[in-house]
């Protein structure tokens, strides 16, 4: 305990930079406190002003969003965005990476993912009530890769399973660039009545800290810092950087936090997540213009002689802090013993904006709040956007492909595009009994009895729009996410984004990140989408590589009446099958020119706002009319991918259609603002009305038929063969992986 | 017809059960922690799905040693109903009350999915109100629903007609023995099944074939 080096030693030798801190940063430091830090003020320092705890790098950017809207109850700055659905209710949603974790330790790292983002959602007063991830990794042909994305998926199941919150929907892309760093995104629902809704602010002065969970350890210490560097061959090594989830250990956390806030007892509540009992002291005292004394004897620890700084900066799971109102404590402990959640009541309110360490009887570390919290550091990095290459005016795309069934084929099986069952199977997608439309479809939907709606909820990204054009990949990942939760018969209400970038000190990497947060900006803004929160993970690179640049979006929608839920696949033979919007020559950035000229260059599709609003409001009156019975997203691989799609073992497309284009951009090219609908015939003509009057076009392209699939141009047959063939193509792309090798 | 849902640390489908039974006409439902020792007034118990104690040691096995077992013990003695879903199927198997073992998954992956099940016995206070033959479509999920006994208590299972419920031989998800996923024992009033009957009760959930289950233990109770 006495090695640790004096608070000179740290200055003269630097130590600060072990931890993340660059030498500017601990000057202001000292200059902030009017002397130097000890060992673990230092530390603290370090996990609160890295970018995870302060995103010191991306706030200017940040602060483009749109945050507010009459729906929103809480905007970003607490555990979790809360959005109003009327009648008393409310959604509780976030979205959180844990992209390093997973890289060194996928299983622990994905479902500690799961965990943190369950215990945001519930320190809000929420029950969570689904789960959505989006995952990204490297090219499965390698087995590193194959065994990253088994392990996550494990482990998320692991944890989702246990603690009993349905995983209902998310995505798989798998691409090179995240080689060595897979991105695991999660996302969380939960619902709450307005009256229950809890918040991070302590307050009343000597109001007790009452400590909840698992006890304390040696794991996970500067987990946040590590979550703010690049990746190397060294970060195997910090494998001890990542914890450990104990899902049993979570429920009964859940279920005891839940049971505590009926007590009305409860004065605040925070998440001991990233940086631990630091980051959640601090921020209590800090939003709550109070203070905080903590006395470290009291944590409950699973080790011998920790010390200050590894009590302060462990990231053991499972894990809140609360402070209660002074003389309820033997009430709200007894719902602890229930629940045999460990728990001691280790500190209390004060009123004089520090936070004051106490060990042994003495005063280990003593820091004013807002140094920590609200003088953090913020960074204006350069942006520089790259140069141009050279684009290569690929021979492959000059000349249409001989043979379409096996084009078609070759872009089902892809594992982008293929049937991702492999995946969601291994998730309870159903328990909880509120599931109309687990993973599979566009959108899942989840029932809420209790006010008689429902909700859409999408989780997107498509990072080579953004990577081959940043602010126009970021319109599309906002419009495409809205456009989900429309097709299952949503009105989007409002979003939570995972941000997801290589090193924003590299002015290549930083542009990327600023036009694309400005093109999701003046989406949110015109779509008039409120963004409640979210998450930053930066310096995604490892071998000096970035990814590419990939945010992601969880899209919240409200389907006001449980009739227009919508489903995506074909319901009946006959019905007619509409495509709706326009279709132009844009086969740049396919999953088409990836396979015929194995890469992607070029343009991302463009995307016109106002055409997609368009769009969205007539697709909702066609479902609110009663005219639809399926409708479906057209993305990747295009209208015929999405034909296939959205046929079942049973009903499938027989489909003419004649078009200026040439036939593989009719087909294949994956321009927005796009959906295939299947309808009634007698609902085609106020389907047609509809759509004149919101000015989209809108084409009848063939009708629901049995068993045969076919597409024909001008008469000519392009494509025959049996649902079922082309159906088994796209459910073993991706599980072929990891069922045959 | 009164039910208890047991809940135990770690039960997960104990609000679904409830939730199921409570909007069938002639049953009521009450929740009973697992340290509860008095199930007098109950005519059913249900033991939810989920993971108790974390499925620490292997799925069921502390559970079975759970104070309101013991008591589950004496009731089914006693002729009441006892219905085991999933993680419930489990705890009776480590209990005692029903013979084999439940083995992790085939492909050991945790299966999700709605699939047809088969009704292997109508003749009992579970099923009577399906039809020999009948296929269900159920939900199951979990990871651990291999079922497996010896070939003398697969005989006797047959003999007896205990099987219950069974996967049909093309479409067997985890493995079981002959299919096996839903077990009655000999006197029939204890049924074990790793299929989620209330995941199966409205249009909305994508199946309601586990309502007959629900509505076959109302009719014993009324007979």
């Amino acid at each position: 305990m006495s090695q640790e080096p004096s608070p000179q030693q740290i200055a003269e030798k630097k130590i600060y930079r072990q931890m993340g801190l660059i030498p500017d940063e601990y000057n202001r430091i000292v200059e902030l406190l009017g002397r130097q830090p000890n060992y673990t003020e230092t530390g603290i320092f370090a996990v609160m002003w890295s970018e995870h705890c302060s995103y010191k790098n991306s706030k200017p950017l940040l602060k483009l969003f749109p945050t507010e809207g009459p729906q929103v109850l809480q905007g970003p700055g607490e555990g979790a965005g809360i959005v109003d659905i009327g009648d008393g209710w409310a959604v509780v949603f976030k979205v959180e990476s844990h992209n390093h974790p997973t890289a060194v330790e996928p299983y622990q790292g994905a479902a500690t993912g799961v965990g943190g983002i369950l215990r945001d959602i519930f320190s809000m007063g929420a029950r969570p009530i689904a789960l959505m991830n989006s995952l990204r990794f490297g090219k499965l042909d390698k087995a590193h890769n194959r065994y990253l994305l088994s392990h996550a998926v494990s482990g998320i199941a692991a944890y989702g399973n246990c603690i009993g919150v349905p995983t209902v929907g998310g995505e798989v892309f798998i691409e090179a660039c995240y080689d060595e760093n897979p991105l695991v995104n999660v996302f969380c629902l939960g619902i709450v009545k307005h009256d229950q809704i809890q918040h991070g602010k302590a307050s009343g002065l000597g109001n007790p800290l009452l400590y909840l969970g698992n006890a304390t350890g040696r794991d996970g210490i500067h987990g946040a810092t590590f979550a703010s560097e690049e990746l190397s061959e060294g970060s195997v090594s910090k494998r001890p950087a990542v914890q450990v989830g104990d899902p049993f250990a979570g429920k009964r956390l859940l279920e005891a936090c839940l049971e505590i806030y009926h007590t009305g007892a409860v004065v605040s509540v925070q998440d001991m997540g990233a940086a631990g009992l630091t980051c959640s002291s601090i921020e209590m005292g800090f939003k709550g213009q109070t203070g905080i004394d903590l006395d470290l004897d009291k944590v409950p620890k699973r080790a011998e002689a920790m010390t200050a700084y590894e009590i302060m900066l462990s990231e053991s799971q499972e894990r809140m802090l609360f402070v209660i109102e002074k003389g309820r404590e033997s009430e709200v402990q007894k719902i602890c013993e229930k629940w045999e959640v460990p728990n001691a009541i280790i500190g209390e309110v004060t009123n004089n904006q520090h936070l004051s360490l106490f060990q042994d009887g003495q005063l280990v570390a003593d820091l004013p709040l807002d140094a920590c919290c609200g003088l953090t550091p913020v960074y204006q990095r350069e942006a520089r956007p790259p140069e141009k290459e050279m684009l290569p005016k690929s021979l492959s795309l000059e000349k249409e492909p001989e043979n379409y069934l096996s084009v078609l084929k070759e872009l089902l099986v892809h594992p982008n595009i293929s049937d991702k069952s492999w995946v969601y199977q291994q998730y309870d997608s159903m328990v909880g009994t509120r599931t109309a439309q687990g993973p599979g479809g566009d959108a899942a939907v989840i029932i809420l009895e209790e006010c008689q709606k429902a909700l859409a909820i999408s989780m997107d990204g498509n990072s080579r729009y953004v990577f081959l054009d940043p602010y126009l990949g970021g319109l599309i990942t906002v419009a495409e996410a809205a456009r989900n939760v429309v097709c299952a018969g949503g009105r989007p209400l409002a979003l939570t984004d995972g941000m997801n970038y290589g090193s924003p000190e590299k002015p290549e990497i930083f542009w990327q990140i600023k036009e694309s947060v400005r093109g999701m900006a003046v989406a949110c803004e015109f779509l008039s989408l409120p963004v409640t929160g979210g998450n930053v993970s930066l310096y995604n690179e490892s071998g000096g590589e970035a990814i590419y640049p990939t945010p992601i979006i969880g899209m919240v929608g409200l389907i006001e009446n449980l009739h227009h839920v919508t489903p995506s696949n074909f319901q009946s033979l006959g019905d007619q099958i509409w495509l709706l919007g326009e279709t132009f020559a844009e086969l740049e950035g396919s999953c088409y020119q990836e396979i015929r000229a194995s890469r992607i260059f070029g343009n991302a599709p463009k995307l016109e706002l106002d055409r997609e609003k368009r769009l969205q409001e007539a697709v909702l009156l066609a479902i609110k009319s009663g005219l639809v019975s399926s409708a479906h997203d057209i993305s990747l691989g295009g209208l015929a991918v999405a034909l296939v799609k959205a046929s079942t073992e049973s009903f499938t497309a027989s489909i003419s259609f004649e078009s200026a284009l040439r036939i593989d951009e009719f087909l294949f090219s994956e321009s927005q603002s796009r959906i295939l609908l299947s309808i009634p015939s007698q609902s085609s003509a106020s389907l047609q009305s509809i759509m004149a009057d919101q000015r989209i076009s809108a084409m009848m392209i063939g009708e629901v038929v049995s068993n045969q699939f076919s597409i024909s141009f001008k008469d000519e047959s392009l494509i025959e063969d049996q649902i079922q063939s082309l159906k088994a193509c796209w459910r073993n792309g991706l599980r072929d992986y990891f069922t045959k090798t | 017809m009164h039910c208890a849902v047991l809940v135990f640390p770690g039960s997960n489908c104990d609000v679904d059960l409830y939730k199921a039974v409570l909007h069938l006409k002639g049953a009521t439902v009450e929740y009973v922690w697992h340290k509860g020792t008095d199930l007098d007034r109950f005519d059913v118990i249900l033991i939810p799905g989920g993971f108790t104690y974390g499925d620490y040691l292997r799925p069921g096995a502390l559970a079975a040693v759970s104070p309101v077992i013991a008591t589950v013990k004496k009731a089914a003695e006693s002729g009441k109903l006892i219905l085991g879903i999933c993680n419930g199927f489990q705890i009776l198997i480590e209990a005692g009350l029903l013979p084999g073992a439940l083995l992790p998954n085939q492909n050991l992956q945790f299966i999700c999915d709605v699939v047809p099940v088969k009704v292997a016995q109508s003749d009992s206070p579970f099923t009577s109100s399906y039809q020999l033959g009948d296929v269900l479509r159920l939900p199951i999920a979990h990871s651990s629903g291999n079922y497996y006994c010896d070939e003398v208590t697969l005989k006797k299972l047959e003999v007896n007609g205990q099987i219950a419920f069974c996967f049909p031989a093309e479409n067997n998800p985890n493995g079981s023995i002959a299919g096996i996923t839903g077990l009655l024992n000999e006197q029939r009033n204890v049924l074990g099944m790793m299929p989620h009957p209330e995941r199966a009760v409205k249009q909305w959930l994508g199946t309601s074939d586990g309502l007959g289950l629900f509505k076959s233990m109302i009719k014993h109770h009324i007979a």
